[in-house]
């Protein structure tokens, strides 16, 4: 086994912060804090999933093999989205389809 | 000669590795690799969200409102906690405790299930005020882009219910892994299928931890 054995403590100190960034972040959505909402709870999100990927997962003593596959995966995310959005952003793609930003189904309650 | 002997004369490492590090390297790797094309398939859907959403961030966050905050936030400390028990599991597997080991699995399982439930039953609520766009079902808005609003609940509904599909997928191989735990096998050098399931497992939590803010928090209440 390549990696040392983590300590029950560290699994339930970790716990213990998951917990407390839930709370953070249900409380966060309370508060109207405009576009920051969304930023805080994605940050919350993204730290969360650290906190898994380290600690549950062993990332964080896992061999270099398995670090560059998470890494790579990553990053085929960001190139899916960059270059995706980069798309959808950028052009109008809503007047292309009819000019009609609502594409309601036919039996939809108006 | 029961099985608990026969297990523990076999040896954990098998013929193609040259010892059980390698073995075990190999086995994360193969999950590992696994679950990154797992991150591809619920990166499409979060960028389907994003698309959408970006659209028309109002309607998505109205449509946000009509879920129940409480048990979204009830379900993700469930899944949470399954994710300690998990890996105390792995944990107990690995040190070769039995006993934890089984108690643990089972845990996990107990809140799986919890998980899984509430889910089904904030669908049938779903269902019972009309936000069920599915299977021709009506659909009722009565505030404003009610297509957008759809297209929501469409995300809501795919999104939340392929992971209720990888949390009954896990919950099966725990079953298989309670099995072969209360007959003396997956200790020690054997414990490889308990990693990697937990691998799977908080792989399961992590994308919860991001369909959680995404589908409740996105409206401010």
């Amino acid at each position: 086994m390549s990696h040392k054995r983590s300590d029950i403590s560290i699994y339930v100190t970790v716990y213990v912060v998951l917990l407390v960034l839930l709370a953070l972040t249900v409380e966060a959505a309370r508060h109207d804090l405009g576009h920051w909402n969304f930023a805080v709870t994605m940050a919350i999100a993204g730290a969360k999933a650290v906190c898994i990927g380290l600690f549950f997962m062993h990332l964080r003593t896992s061999t270099p093999l398995v670090k560059l596959v998470v890494t790579a995966s990553l990053l085929w995310i960001a190139i899916l989205f960059s270059l995706s959005l980069a798309d959808y952003w950028t052009r109008d793609w809503d007047s292309l389809v009819g000019g009609s930003r609502d594409v309601s189904r036919s039996d939809a309650a108006q | 000669m029961s099985d608990e002997t026969q297990a523990a004369q076999l040896s954990p490492l098998a013929h193609q590795f040259d010892d059980l590090a390698q073995q075990n390297e190999a086995d994360d790797l193969g999950m590992w690799l696994f679950l990154c094309t797992e991150l591809m398939f619920f990166g499409g859907l979060f960028l389907a969200y994003t698309i959408y959403r970006t659209r028309d961030e109002a309607t998505f966050a109205a449509a946000s409102r009509e879920l129940e905050l409480l048990w979204g936030t009830v379900n993700t400390a469930v899944l949470l906690t399954s994710s300690l028990t998990m890996a105390l599991a792995v944990h107990a597997a690995e040190t070769r405790h039995r006993q934890k080991l089984i108690v643990f699995l089972f845990v996990t399982m107990l809140l799986g299930c919890a998980f899984v439930s509430i889910k089904f039953m904030e669908y049938y609520h779903k269902y019972l005020h009309g936000l069920m766009p599915l299977l021709g079902l009506p659909f009722k808005w009565d505030g404003t882009s009610p297509g957008h609003a759809e297209m929501f609940f469409d995300l809501y509904f795919v999104m939340t219910g392929v992971h209720a599909l990888h949390m009954l997928i896990g919950l099966g191989i725990m079953l298989v892994l309670l099995v072969q735990a209360t007959r003396g096998r997956l200790l020690g050098g054997f414990s490889g299928p308990v990693r990697v399931t937990g691998l799977y497992w908080h792989f399961v939590d992590l994308v919860w931890v991001f369909l959680f803010p995404l589908l409740y928090l996105i409206g401010a209440r």
